[in-house]
């Protein structure tokens, strides 16, 4: 019930051009995240779709009919926002049944819908609250909350977690991800977080300036990136890119190998090199190595591995693990 | 370095304006409640005599008091209404991106900066009066009669010329208020499909609330002693029209030089503000805990 399709969706702010042309399909149920760095038009994306700005040209339609001159209201979206934006002076039951009472509904459609909401969120105890006597995740609950009580064809998330600790974030990622399976409702998220989009998305969009780099599962991703910008963002820690001689015996003008597809070893391997930096995580080590002719090249290594700073250590990229990029940046 | 001694010297400093402030204030107030216990008339010097509580007898069973207090209500009353009112209105069109917004703000605030006298003779002799005044010409024009303000709706007139005083205060304080309303909890109402008079009513309104309480107890102490725009347009009158419960002090005090009576009128006035106070903290003073 929630296809969303944007058709040549062009978006400036006078003079500046923020989007241009965009084509991008998000199927029904499907859980699709906006990522890029800040200021790549993600969030404008998404606001675009909800009907809080208007698109300069083209067209979008939501489940097959044409919205891109429909008001927000009657969209069928409902949207959380970064701020959460819940209405301060009223208690959580009337934050979650505004949008009903301003539907129409009467008061025991509304608070039967609204203890039904606040059950699945875990909020009754807190229903008669404020917001401001609750704390950071609870307000999260609660705008999502608000969300769902209308029954929309898709959410929109915008930032939604930002302002959570670190802790309470990842929860709060589990909480949406497990939402989704329940609701079975598209969801399009936005975020500037790739840990999030790699975990919680079906289909992630990577953009960078207003437009798409690259559109794909999770997985495609990290395995085939299409592009330098798309190698570099998804992954953590970040792909080392290699320019230069060693990239031009390769055949490319860049190559690319991420962190955990490189092989440390003490006495043999491709690339020679002195440990500058070493990360424990336990789990973990990372190793950073000054590799003369090549650049400083971050390698990970299962469990703990005893090496100091300043040791030689020997590096080899897994065969076929190794991305090549043209001049332009795009994968070959 | 707060040592014992420092905290000394800053209280010694200190003292000379604490005290000067305290009788500045508490000599005139036990003078007040002084004089209103004496027969104390300026045209029979030497003759005060001690008379218990008859100045308040007096004061309170005159039949203007009664008047005075009615006229002092429905005045302070008309002008909160007025100025919140017309003051939520201006605020939301000042808020709205217009050209030339800095200066249609300036405008708006202007008559604030004009001297009570000065802006209450412009209403008396530019606007009211039933000559020379623009609202009889545009009445003439029209083809109709025109009004003399000052004698047929004195209070009404009065109303105006305090309302436009202070519209401009009341403009200002809700204008900052309405600045700092969340621009993502508008988007959201808009979302949850809330039109545009549901916003102001269920988002902006209570967002306003704090700021309304501020306007009305600040405005409520100055409206109360409201006294230069009645003595320059109407004197009070005509009969006792406009007179309200400070006016009539200064009757007293200064017409029939009666000093003891309004003394005892000026203690009765300091009460019958102190009950709206309380009146009013009651009422709406929970706004402000928010």
């Amino acid at each position: 019930m929630g296809k969303i399709e944007l058709r040549a969706v062009r978006k400036a702010f006078e003079a500046t051009e923020v989007i241009p042309d965009l084509d991008l399909d998000i199927e029904d149920g499907e859980f699709a995240v906006f990522v890029g760095p800040s200021g790549c038009g993600k969030s404008t994306l998404l606001r675009l779709i909800a009907g809080l700005e208007d698109v300069t040209s083209g067209r979008i339609d939501i489940d097959g009919r044409d919205m891109t001159r429909v008001a927000p209201a009657k969209r069928k979206l409902a949207m959380v926002f970064q701020s959460y934006a819940l209405y301060p002076h009223m208690t959580v039951r009337r934050n979650i049944g505004f949008p009903l009472k301003m539907a129409g509904l009467d008061r025991a459609a509304i608070d039967r819908k609204v203890e039904d909401a606040a059950r699945i969120l875990n909020l009754t105890p807190y229903l008669e609250r404020r917001p401001g006597e609750l704390s950071g995740g609870q307000r999260q609950r609660v705008a999502i909350g608000r969300a769902i009580v209308r029954e929309p064809a898709a959410f929109l998330f915008d930032e939604p977690l930002s302002n959570l600790d670190a802790a309470l974030r990842v929860n709060m990622r589990l909480e949406i991800s497990e939402l989704h399976q329940k609701l079975g409702t598209t969801m399009v998220y936005v975020t500037h977080d790739q840990v999030e989009a790699m975990t919680m998305a079906d289909k992630i969009v990577v953009l960078n300036a207003g437009r798409i780099e690259q559109v794909g599962s999770p997985i495609e991703l990290y395995s085939r990136p299409a592009n330098r910008f798309v190698a570099a963002f998804i992954g953590s820690p970040k792909m080392n890119l290699i320019d230069g001689r060693e990239a031009e015996r390769q055949g490319a003008a860049a190559i690319g190998v991420r962190p955990e597809h490189i092989r440390v070893s003490r006495d043999e391997g491709a690339w020679k090199g002195t440990v500058t930096v070493v990360e424990h995580l336990g789990s973990d080590t990372f190793l950073h190595v000054d590799v003369p002719g090549v650049t400083s090249i971050n390698a990970r290594t299962p469990g703990e591995y005893g090496i100091k700073p300043g040791e030689p250590v020997w590096l080899t990229p897994e065969e076929g693990r190794i991305h090549r990029f043209d001049r332009e940046g795009r994968a070959l | 370095m707060a040592t014992a001694q420092t905290r000394a010297a800053a209280r010694l400093m200190a003292a000379p304006a604490v005290l000067l402030l305290l009788a500045w204030m508490v000599i005139p107030l036990g003078m007040t409640l002084y004089f209103s216990t004496l027969r104390y008339n300026l045209l029979m010097p030497g003759m005060e005599v001690f008379v218990g509580f008859e100045n308040y007898e007096f004061f309170v069973t005159d039949p203007a008091f009664w008047i005075a207090f009615q006229n002092t209500l429905v005045m302070v009353g008309s002008i909160l209404v007025i100025t919140v009112g017309g003051g939520i209105l201006l605020a939301l069109l000042l808020d709205q991106p217009i050209w030339g917004q800095g200066v249609v703000r300036l405008m708006v605030i202007a008559p604030f900066f004009v001297m009570p006298v000065v802006s209450a003779l412009v209403w008396k002799n530019l606007l009211m009066h039933p000559v020379n005044g623009l609202f009889a010409w545009l009445a003439r024009s029209a083809g109709f009669t025109p009004i003399d303000w000052l004698s047929q709706v004195p209070l009404l007139s009065i109303i105006m010329i305090v309302s436009w005083q202070w519209l401009p205060f009341a403009t200002l304080i809700l204008l900052t208020a309405l600045q700092s309303l969340d621009r993502e909890q508008q988007e959201a109402a808009e979302m949850d499909g809330a039109g545009p008079g549901s916003r102001f009513w269920y988002l902006t309104l209570p967002h306003l609330s704090r700021a309304i309480t501020v306007v009305i107890l600040i405005q409520t102490i100055f409206l109360l002693s409201v006294f230069a725009e009645i003595l320059v347009t109407t004197g009070g009158g005509p009969g006792n029209a406009t007179t309200t419960i400070t006016y009539l002090v200064y009757v007293q005090a200064l017409l029939q030089f009666d000093v003891g009576g309004a003394s005892a009128g000026g203690v009765i006035a300091i009460i019958l503000a102190n009950i709206v106070a309380i009146f009013l903290i009651r009422s709406i003073g929970r706004n402000l805990d928010r």
